[in-house]
């Protein structure tokens, strides 16, 4: 999937390696999702669908990085991210999406959750090469 | 753009004639002089600089110009003929300018049609994107008016629901009656229904969502109006509305969120001694 | 090293009350300090405030459930109040209806209901 980044800003990159990464891309996020003008929930459920693949990055992946920016197609006007790490990757899909399913003693509403919390949702992922995730949200 | 130099003055007071005239005295004659003024000098340094590449560089005054005008005429209630008119009576304006005939001119006034028809269809486009914008407050604006949140005692709020409820405008309810409960202090919400005459799916997944995150900051919701077609639609849908409290009327309601409150004042009593 | 969130206590009551964005750590140093300071201080309630809080993941929510798990086994009852309205959207959309866990619109009604079903007038 090719992010239709907004020409005047380009995508910043943020490390996921700590534990106070997680902390650090929700203030990144949210700095972009305040400039789009996305409502106050909307903002709020981008942030926590950030803040949750963040954390998978983290703890499934391994660590990596987040890219995150405004983007723009056919004049509306919205806000990405993307988590790419260089872990496991995950081996079923259709099993990691389900409510409830987890590998790691968590909730299991990660990966389930955050796609519900967003507009767009693309997870491309191969066994030992790692995982990508991109989130986007159109403000309305 | 020779056509357009050569007799300047008396192609565009015929062209101000040809505009004000359709425009039936809705706009003053010297509105219509100072635009269309304007325009003809970008026009005419419009095909000086850009040829007739009307979506080009050399046009942008000229799309500038035209973008004010028809978001204008848009605003005002005129036709989209009566915006694109602007432009197109300068063709007839030329018309009287032809006179002799030559394969050169004739050439020269279609290259310059063409010019013009397209902008004709700028007009028209920005108009018709102006209206859209007009329509989306307005539906905005509607949403906003058709959703109050009603307080009916001290620490009860209500939200009448009239009309159909779509995925959005029930979002914007469940956002607002949230919002009331903190700013109100309630700790009791009803959700009236009564004028709504149908739900899907979507609408009722939405209001099952508002009466479980109203519980989670602390209050209760209660739905109340379901007519017998809902309640059926509801069944039948497979919609689980599970331990949420619903009741006939509002007037039942009403009834169940004061007597949950009654228990409040009890024990403010009890604090007191 | 993270900055712990402290813990107040008002008579039998734990009160924490979160004003910055947590670090996870921070979530389960919270968890742990809660469980401690409910036996040490013999705490009937634990009311957690988040009125301040713009994000709760499942992270945060998951640690609000496991508080009220664990208080109830130790004999107190929490409460968490003041969750935005967006908070609660957006945690009914992820999926999280934080069962077991009691809620009030502020820390004044939060206290109000420990006092209730201290009492023994619980709700019905």
């Amino acid at each position: 999937m090719t992010v239709p980044w907004a020409s005047e800003a380009p995508p910043q990159t943020q490390p996921i390696i700590g534990n106070d990464d997680v902390v650090r891309s929700r203030q990144h996020v949210r700095a972009f999702a305040q400039q789009c003008k996305l409502s106050l929930v909307d903002q709020t459920k981008f942030i926590t669908a950030a803040s949750e693949l963040a954390r998978n990055t983290l703890v499934y992946g391994g660590g990596g990085a987040m890219r995150a920016g405004l983007v723009e197609r056919q004049g509306r006007r919205g806000v990405a991210a993307v988590f790419e790490d260089s872990g496991p990757g995950i081996p079923d899909i259709e099993l990691a999406l389900t409510d409830g399913w987890t590998s790691g003693g968590g909730l299991g509403l990660g990966l389930s959750g955050a796609r519900r919390l967003v507009d767009e949702f693309f997870l491309d992922t191969e066994v030992d090469r790692g995982t990508t995730v991109t989130i986007v949200k159109w403000a309305r | 753009m020779e056509l357009l130099s050569t007799d300047r003055e008396k192609i565009t007071s015929e062209w101000i004639d040809g505009v004000t005239s359709s425009l039936q005295g809705r706009i003053s004659k010297a509105e219509v002089d100072r635009e269309l003024r304007e325009l003809y000098e970008a026009l005419v340094q419009g095909l000086r600089a850009g040829g007739e590449e009307t979506r080009g560089d050399g046009f942008s005054e000229v799309r500038a110009l035209l973008t004010e005008l028809s978001r204008n005429r848009a605003r005002q209630g005129f036709t989209p003929s009566e915006t694109a008119i602007s432009v197109l009576a300068l063709k007839q304006a030329l018309e009287p300018v032809l006179r002799n005939d030559s394969a050169e001119e004739t050439t020269a006034y279609l290259r310059l049609g063409r010019a013009l028809d397209d902008l004709a269809l700028y007009t028209v486009e920005v108009y018709t994107r102006t209206r859209e914008e007009i329509i989306s407050s307005q539906a905005a604006q509607l949403m906003e008016l058709s959703t109050p949140v009603v307080k009916l005692w001290e620490g009860v709020i209500a939200v009448p629901l009239v009309g159909t409820l779509d995925s959005a405008r029930t979002q914007v309810v469940m956002e607002k009656l949230l919002q009331a409960l903190v700013d109100t202090g309630s700790e009791q919400a009803i959700i009236d229904i009564t004028g709504v005459p149908a739900v899907d799916t979507q609408v009722a997944q939405h209001l099952l969502k508002t009466v479980v995150a109203a519980r989670l900051m602390g209050a209760e919701c209660t739905v109340s109006g379901i007519r017998p077609q809902i309640a059926q639609t509801i069944v039948a849908l497979g919609i689980e509305f599970g331990d949420i409290v619903t009741k006939a009327t509002l007037a039942d309601a009403l009834q169940h969120a004061l007597r949950k409150s009654g228990v409040d004042l009890v024990t403010h009593q009890d604090a007191r001694r | 090293m993270t900055e712990r969130v402290p813990v107040l206590r008002i008579g039998d009551i734990l009160l924490v009350s979160i004003q910055v964005d947590l670090e996870d750590q921070t979530v389960l140093d919270l968890q742990e300090d809660l469980a401690e300071q409910i036996v040490a201080r013999a705490a009937r309630g634990v009311v957690i405030d988040i009125t301040a809080v713009e994000i709760v993941d499942s992270f945060v929510g998951r640690m609000l459930a496991t508080i009220a798990s664990i208080s109830r086994l130790l004999d107190a009852e929490t409460v968490v109040v003041g969750m935005r309205p967006a908070v609660a959207i957006t945690l009914v959309e992820l999926g999280l209806s934080l069962g077991g866990v009691r809620t009030a619109l502020d820390l004044e009604k939060g206290l109000a209901l420990l006092r209730r079903s201290a009492t023994g007038a619980e709700l019905p």
